[in-house]
């Protein structure tokens, strides 16, 4: 086993995502604790390293099985590489494709696992790494004591900038393993989101609702204050699979990322894949009854009073 | 096409969580369990599947407080077998729990295996990526929009800024359910009690499945800081929202 820190990067249409840059920042700071190298996992179809020079060196693996994330083929490829690398831990974000790699990792290599990671250090020979559990509400610091492991991190963990560096590091390719040829998952192309509703990335102020709101019949109550305070309703996932709103207005880990100037929180309880796609708001306001709620460690001001009294309230006061 | 649904029953996290005395886990003797709601989702997605296309469903869980009522609603929503898995600790991780639910799988004829996307307790991974290795079949996680024609399944994963990779997939294959296309459906009480004499009781496997803690030991469980975040607003409904007004507006302008 080696010292070495090796992040996977992620990629969708040719771009490399901004939550493996937050890794390679991370990453270089684990590798210079245990004293190894910065390796980045490069699964594609020739998709160049370009922009991947925090890393000290680039191990590839490519297949036209690769062009597009495939759950199957990733894990035969992203295996031959830590078999052939021996990394001391691997970084992979907690995101709908690292879920499919990171646990089949752990299980394929009986390398013990970590998931849903804030933060990850190293503290004398061990890895540590601080998970969010329980929708947000409790946090576990898990001791990884052997020699490789393997981190779960959630998107938005690390500053992605530290791990943004200009030109591409030495190159290691790799045979892509025969087991990648032949699968029963087949990619079958990319859907964009349909348009033509708000885009609510666009919008300086925001007012989201979450399952608090507790009935669709709420809704023009919550229409009224964005209206009031000129700015457009988003909401957290169970909103959108309730169909109330449309997939347009979600907010978080599955929808979109949004940075407005105003983020007022209504009956959103805060879970990490919520947060993680509003937490860059410039003023977050939450409302939520229940104190406990982890909405109230993000925003900047709270209350937990009743969501039907205060928003009627903030309408006139808006109006 | 036979389903076969992995339940997860998980601490309710609108109730309050206390840490045991060890510091290192839930204080169980507090917790309340209920159905993952992702393996709600699950669920109903394997039942729409099967009333389209026949096929049997089964959903299995491990043994907590709540089991028995979950398993009984999954029958009276349209499930056609139950089985409780008997003989794991409460504090079982997804380690334990997927080894004790392959092994039942060895006797269940199934095509597709649909869990909860993730469950929020899966510290050490979620179950059925975990399951799907174990058994050596393809998985595909944080799917929607499942559909059947002849022995493929169309399943879209969902990725970022609501952009979704469409896939192919061939039986066996276990999946983890982002959300049905529909809310979850509701079993009345008076169906569940019905379901729960007219059966004779639930199918039970004993595993012996030992606790493994998979190499990665928590060392410190702990709550957020209070009062670290938000700063409270004070005083009645009327002058919170006084003072969100005014911080809007100073925000605004």
């Amino acid at each position: 086993m080696s010292n070495d820190i090796l992040v996977v990067a992620e990629h969708l249409k040719g771009a490399i995502s901004d939550v493996t840059f937050e890794l390679l920042g991370k990453g270089r700071e684990l590798a210079t604790a245990t004293g190894g190298s910065l390796h980045i996992a490069l699964l594609s179809s020739g998709l160049s390293s370009d922009g991947l020079g925090a890393a000290d060196k680039v191990i590839r693996v490519d297949h036209d099985r690769l062009g597009e994330f495939n759950p199957e083929a990733y894990i035969v490829a992203l295996a031959a590489v830590v078999e052939q690398s021996s990394p001391r831990l691997t970084l992979i974000a907690n995101t709908s494709m690292g879920m499919d790699l990171a646990a089949a990792l752990s299980v394929r290599q009986n390398i013990p696992f970590v998931a849903y990671a804030l933060d990850v250090s190293i503290d004398g020979d061990s890895v540590v790494a601080t998970s969010q559990l329980y929708g947000g509400k409790v946090y576990a610091e898990s001791v990884i004591a052997g020699d490789a492991g393997i981190v779960s991190v959630l998107a938005g963990s690390f500053p992605a900038d530290a791990g943004r560096k200009e030109g591409a590091p030495s190159e290691e390719s790799l045979d892509a393993p025969e087991a990648i040829g032949d699968g029963r998952v087949v990619f079958k192309g990319l859907v964009e989101p349909e348009g033509g509703d708000v885009d609510i990335t666009q919008h300086e102020s925001l007012v989201a609702i979450g399952r608090g709101i507790q009935s669709e019949d709420n809704l023009p109550l919550v229409e009224a204050l964005a209206k009031a305070l000129g700015g457009a309703v988003c909401s957290s996932r169970p909103i959108v699979d309730s169909k109330w709103l449309p997939k347009t207005r979600q907010v978080g880990k599955s929808g979109l990322k949004v940075k407005p100037k105003i983020y007022l929180a209504l009956g959103i309880s805060g879970a990490p894949e919520h947060i993680e796609g509003m937490k860059d708001a410039e003023l977050i306001i939450a409302v939520n009854s229940d104190e406990t709620a982890p909405i109230f460690e993000h925003a900047h001001y709270g209350t937990t009073e009743d969501f039907f009294d205060i928003v009627p309230a903030l309408t006139a006061k808006l109006s | 096409m036979n389903i076969v649904i992995p339940i997860k029953l998980v601490p309710d996290v609108v109730e309050e969580l206390e840490i045991n005395d060890d510091g290192n886990d839930l204080e169980r003797d507090y917790v309340s369990y209920k159905v993952n709601e992702f393996c709600d989702h699950a669920l109903e997605e394997a039942l729409q599947l099967k009333e389209a296309h026949g096929g049997a469903v089964t959903v299995l869980a491990l043994e907590r407080d709540e089991t028995e009522k979950a398993l009984f609603t999954a029958l009276a929503k349209g499930a056609d077998r139950a089985i409780k898995i008997t003989g794991v600790d409460e504090d079982a991780n997804s380690h334990t729990a997927a080894t004790a639910m392959c092994e039942v799988l060895a006797d269940v004829e199934y095509d597709v295996v649909m869990t909860g996307v993730q469950a929020a307790d899966d510290r050490d991974g979620q179950l059925g990526v975990r399951m799907a290795s174990m058994l050596g079949i393809p998985h595909v996680s944080a799917v929607s929009d499942i559909s059947v024609a002849g022995d493929v399944l169309t399943v879209h994963k969902e990725y970022a800024g609501g952009v979704m990779a469409k896939f192919e997939v061939t039986p066996k294959v276990v999946l983890g359910v982002q959300s049905a296309r529909q809310t979850p459906r509701y079993a009345p009480v008076s169906r569940v009690r019905q379901i729960m004499k007219e059966s004779g009781g639930l199918d039970e496997k004993e595993s012996d499945a030992s606790n493994d803690d998979g190499g990665a030991v928590v060392r410190r469980m702990y709550l957020p800081e209070k009062g670290k975040g938000a700063q409270m607003i004070e005083g009645d409904a009327d002058e919170v929202a006084a003072k969100i007004a005014e911080l809007l507006n100073a925000k605004r302008s």
